[in-house]
């Protein structure tokens, strides 16, 4: 019989790498496949440079990991009915020394809020506020109802929870480094990209990429929208420079010049750039005298009349690797074309800024630029991922605007959509919130383990520069330390540093109860004494826009190429007994007695969809009907839309002029909303931050002007890089989201750069090494491999390369599976977890975010 | 009736695996009578991409070569397989009946490409349809629905107007093994050869030696060829095969160097030194 699509139904969803068609047979997803645009949508963007016109293609440009949805969906280990630790009796020995060793039994829902409510009930009378520690995962799946600020923040915030607060672990340097030179707090330190993919098909004539792989990272969840992009600009005849131990994806079809910067010393070469054009005069003086503060005693830095040394190309050769005749080819080039800088994926970001002392990185980026021109025509920090033409004036909200929560302390509901009635009900919590109890993500561990504990900073400081000066404690006075954890996902023993920490916390007997709620029995799931089974965003309705994150990152649909809104549908029936988390959470509500508030006088999830659409602007564009039965909508561009470049209004000391959503004005409050300032405390570049002078001027691992200060883990820790002498690097993955698409049985595993499968049949996690390393340890192509130093051991599959210089290795991080081979906690895993390897100390002793390219390893070859 | 063809533009591929991946999810537990039977989740490749690296840190070049049937018009397979199993369509797709082809391992070793796969459970040899049950939807094959750079160029090879014969009649395209002589309908542009490169130095200064001209001379048939050298100092020679070379460096006001080559792999000579 042939084939037929009779039967088949076709919905739309959403993904965090691209919008997509699901067609559906028989109550079972059959394909999933990229969304295109007809006839009826908005026209595409058309920009005209150097000759040529430009438009993009009118389909998504999907991540290849959206096309694994279906493996991942119908996961062997998918959670299908609520699970209990064998030996976890609630009433009896708990055996918390057990969890990660122990198997499940299936158990009903009832039997499941049984315990759930009567545990709840119990540690807060007997302990008090604050006593259910909580978080999510970075990523959660796509939409603004499902989404972790949304529901589970509605959820959360009702019950009353002390949050784990997420460092910024994809902007560390940016945030407690470069916000320091040129403020943008509300974006935690990385600029806006308004126009500028116009500006440089226009104008520049190199692009440095710098710890920068935006065919990898996609800037973020913008799929493969800028792929055409590159090929653009390589057609136009801009040259590509890459700067990265690693020669990444990107460099191999783009690259015309590779450097690669011993890891950590990245801010030696930016240091010895600077002083080739201090030397040679090759920087726009002008600029420097009318845009920045501070020059001068950078300046002394540099050239060494500060009582140091010269930061001379021939000293940066010595740190870096880099012949000192190429740092001076680089930087004359530099100099002499009109150049972006590439400096992360995003225009920000990058591996370089989660490293020891990475703060003095991502100053170093925006000063460099600063003494090019930065903000005049095609000269700017730019990753080649956002700035498409945007319409900023039509307005639907991002996942981080809150979604049904309404919580404006968590999320950015306050700046609109609260007052456009997304809730009546908008939620707070009397403990998250700046007033109540926290942790720190990077220590969850030791609250746990060994409180008290000290931090500077809540999570994200976007509020302002100062919010990341700012001393915690835990446990805070009067609260609760926490008995109970209740964990949304489970990514952090693939995600977070020196993760056996994780591990032996899940073991401590001061957490009495652990939930996990999760999708997939992985990671840290397998801790949990309670498991809660929720379904993906393919089995329950919600809405959203593709890539558009908003809070810290504003506008950030600027990276696809059309603005696309989805009726995410809901395709199929929740899996097994898997529910949505929105309708766990209102069991459980109803359970505790706040089911009205939860879902205010029993709204269903495709109420709160129906609901998010009426406050936006899209009704006054599509009926409800038409959006339901098309399932997207493209946001056109208004016919005379005028391209606004970012940061061309301060390069030319003028009011801001680019629909970025942060202040304007100085940093002081009070301080007159003036003309072209910036939100530091001068209202310019800072090469002397005036903020740090307030907080700590004599802060050696964060002086006043940036310095190349030698990392805690590298080649100056001399003991050390003797018995561990390769330096481990591990971005954000290629075929992966964090830990989503890893695992899971999916055909993502079969893809050598991800995953090898051995002879055993195991598929290991891959680290790459160079030739000669290889072979001076005996390791063969697809060997196994033991990775290991004083914190752990990981078994992964070699993958011997020249893409890396000898001395450095590369394993991306986010594996999704943890799997000791004995012992939890205490032996190799083969699950692929390279984080148990990172070190998890701040990056610098005020700066607290996280530094896992800051990490040393020897490798042996296994069984040898 | 369209002569179904594909060409594929190497340096545009990213190595993003969307080709796989997509294939994967068109055909894991998806039959297409009578074309294909479901592709199992693991251990099938109908389309894969061949990582190519040429030299090594410091320089390196990496190239992505998708590979997949080639749907031969003299096709090894057809002439292995019994009770027509295995038959080409007048369009040019060679198909593997699913039903007839059951037991015959002979078919998986015939391919000289190594892209026909054995599907141990059902005794199978299983391949790349070009999504012929989407063809006759009026669609494209989901690796090339789904290519983000546009380096998977699919279409009718016989029709003039078609973007494949513009491409195929620039005369710019191959095919994998031509000595096979086994007519493949998928055509490369770019396929990687061998390079020779190096990084030129004045020696006396130690900088970087910016448009210097750079000579290659083929010791065998004599023939030469001429580039400068970068801001870097660095030179390259692309696209060459295995054999004996000279590569000749001249700068006024140093002296001229001769470096033989005997090419076996790609060659980076390193820093080259220049003296007065």
């Amino acid at each position: 019989m042939a084939y037929s699509t009779n039967g088949e139904q076709v919905f739309t969803n959403c993904t965090v790498g691209g919008p997509v068609y699901v067609y559906v047979k028989d109550g079972r997803i059959t394909r999933i496949e990229p969304l295109e645009l007809d006839d009826d949508d908005a026209k595409s963007w058309v920009i005209e440079a150097r000759g040529k016109k430009f438009s993009p293609p009118r389909k998504a440009l999907l991540s290849p990991y959206t096309l694994t949805e279906r493996a991942k969906i119908y996961a062997p280990n998918r959670l299908l009915y609520p699970l209990k630790r064998v030996d976890f009796d609630p009433k009896g020995n708990r055996n918390p020394q057990n969890r990660g060793k122990s198997r499940y039994e299936r158990i009903s829902w009832k039997e499941t809020l049984d315990i759930l409510c009567s545990e709840i009930q119990r540690i807060h009378t007997k302990y008090g506020p604050g006593v259910i520690a909580s978080t999510a995962s970075s990523h959660h799946t796509w939409g603004n109802i499902g989404y972790r600020h949304s529901t589970y923040f509605r959820f959360m915030g009702i019950l009353g929870y002390t949050y784990c607060d997420h460092n910024p672990d994809s902007w560390e340097g940016w945030h407690w480094g470069a916000m320091h030179t040129w403020g943008f707090a509300w974006r935690l330190g990385v600029p806006e990209q308004y126009d500028l993919l116009e500006d440089a098909l226009k104008n520049t004539e190199m692009i440095v990429f710098w710890s920068s792989d935006p065919e990898s990272t996609s800037g973020i969840y913008s799929g493969q929208e800028s792929t055409p992009r590159r090929f653009w600009l390589k057609d136009l005849g801009v040259k590509m420079v890459f700067i990265d131990p690693y020669y990444n994806f990107t460099a191999t079809n783009f690259c015309d010049k590779w450097f690669a910067p011993r890891p950590g010393t990245d801010t030696a070469l930016a240091a010895a750039i600077a002083y080739v054009w201090m030397t040679e005069n090759l920087y726009d003086k002008e600029y420097i005298a009318n845009r920045t503060h501070g020059f001068e005693k950078w300046r002394d830095y540099i050239l060494g009349d500060d009582g140091g040394f010269p930061k001379t190309p021939e000293w940066a050769e010595k740190e870096t690797g880099i012949p000192a005749r190429e740092i001076k080819a680089l930087a004359r080039e530099w100099a002499k074309k009109k150049t972006m800088l590439a400096a992360g994926g995003l225009g920000g970001w990058g591996g370089a800024c989660r490293t020891a002392y990475g703060t003095e990185w991502a100053r170093m980026m925006v000063l460099l630029q600063a003494m090019q021109g930065l903000g005049k025509p095609g000269i700017n920090i730019w990753s080649t991922t956002g700035g498409a033409p945007f319409n900023a004036n039509f307005l639907f909200p991002g996942y981080a605007e809150g979604g049904i929560s309404g919580d404006a302390l968590n999320s950015a509901a306050g700046f609109q959509m609260i007052q456009r009635g997304v809730t009546m009900a908008p939620v707070t919590s009397a403990i998250n919130n700046p007033g109540g109890q926290h942790m720190p993500r990077i220590l969850v561990p030791e609250c746990i383990s060994e409180p008290p504990q000290e931090w500077r900073g809540k999570g994200f400081c976007g509020a302002s520069t100062e919010f990341q000066f700012k001393k915690y404690k835990y446990p805070e006075d009067g609260f609760s330390e926490c008995k109970m954890f209740w964990r949304y996902g489970g990514a952090y023993i693939g995600t977070m540093n020196n993760t056996n920490r994780w591990v032996k916390m899940y073991q401590s007997p001061n957490l009495e109860f652990v939930v996990n709620q999760s999708i997939w029995m992985e990671g840290e799931a397998q801790f949990a004494d309670l498991i809660l089974p929720a379904c993906t965003n393919f089995e329950r309705w919600d809405i959203g826009e593709w890539a558009h994150c908003s809070g810290y990152i504003p506008h950030n649909s600027y990276q696809t190429n059309h603005r696309i809104i989805i009726f995410e549908k809901k395709c199929i029936e929740p899996l097994g007994e898997s529910k949505s988390d929105y309708d766990i959470f209102a069991m459980i509500a109803d359970r505790l007695g706040f089911y009205d508030k939860f879902t205010e006088g029993g709204m269903t999830e495709l109420d709160r969809v129906k609901r998010m659409y009426e406050v936006t602007d899209l009704p006054k564009h599509i009926s409800w009907e038409d959006f339901e039965k098309k399932g997207y909508y493209v946001v056109p561009l208004p016919d005379d839309y005028k391209p606004t470049p970012a940061l061309r209004w301060f390069a030319e000391n003028r009011h801001r002029d680019t629909p970025d959503w942060g202040p304007v004005g100085g940093a002081v409050e009070g301080l007159p909303d003036r003309e072209g300032n910036l939100t530091t405390q001068t209202g310019k570049i800072e090469f002397e931050s005036e903020s740090l002078k307030r907080f700590d001027p004599d802060d050696p691992e964060r002086p006043l002007v940036p310095k190349y200060i030698p990392s805690w883990e590298g080649h100056h820790t001399k003991e050390l890089y003797e018995k561990y002498p390769l330096q481990l690097i591990s971005p954000h993955p290629r075929f992966s989201f964090h830990t989503m698409y890893d695992g899971k049985e999916s055909w993502m595993n079969e893809i050598p750069e991800h995953r090898i499968k051995a002879k055993d049949g195991h598929y290991y996690w891959v680290i790459r090494i160079n030739k000669e390393d290889a072979k001076k340890r005996g390791i063969k192509n697809r060997d196994i491999v033991k990775v290991f130093n004083e914190r752990g051991a990981v078994l992964c599959a070699a993958q011997v390369t020249g893409r890396v210089p000898p001395g450095v290795v590369h394993s991306y991080e986010s594996s999704a599976e943890y799997q000791p081979i004995g012992e939890p906690g205490e032996s190799p895993d083969k699950g692929g977890c390279i984080n148990l390897l990172t070190n998890h100390r701040f990056m610098s002793k005020n700066a607290c975010g996280m530094a896992p390219n800051s990490c040393l390893v020897e490798i042996v070859k296994e069984g040898a | 009736m369209p002569k179904w063809g594909m060409i594929i533009d190497i340096p545009k591929c990213t190595g993003c695996y969307n080709c796989f991946t997509a294939c994967k999810d068109e055909h894991w537990d998806n039959d297409y009578p009578p074309y294909s039977a479901a592709q199992p989740k693991h251990g099938q490749f109908w389309i894969n991409i061949d990582t190519k690296e040429r030299g090594s840190h410091p320089f390196i070049k990496v190239a992505h070569m998708p590979v997949l049937c080639v749907h031969c018009d003299n096709a090894p397979c057809i002439k292995a397989a019994s009770d027509g199993a295995l038959y080409k369509r007048p369009d040019g797709i060679v198909i593997i009946d699913p039903q007839k082809a059951v037991t015959q391992k002979k078919i998986v070793d015939a391919c000289p490409y190594h892209v026909i796969f054995w599907n141990e459970e059902k005794k199978l040899p299983q391949k790349c349809t070009f999504c012929v049950h989407r063809l006759e939807q009026g669609k494209t094959p989901r690796c090339v629905q789904v290519c983000p750079s546009g380096a998977l160029i699919f279409g009718d090879l016989d029709d003039p107007k078609s973007e494949v014969y513009r491409i195929l009649t620039s005369g710019k395209t191959e095919v994998l093994n031509p000595e096979l002589k086994t007519k493949p309908r998928v055509y490369y542009i770019g396929i990687p050869k061998h390079f020779i490169a190096g990084s030129v130095v004045y020696g006396d200064m130690d900088e970087c030696a910016e448009g210097i001209t750079v000579t290659l001379t083929e010791r065998a048939s004599g023939k030469a060829m001429n580039t400068t050298t970068n801001k870097y100092g660095e030179f390259e020679f692309d696209g060459l095969d295995a054999g004996k070379y000279v590569v000749q460096l001249k700068c006024a006001g140093y002296v001229a160097k001769t470096i033989d080559v005997q090419l076996k792999t790609d060659n980076y000579l390193g820093a080259i030194f220049l003296s007065r």
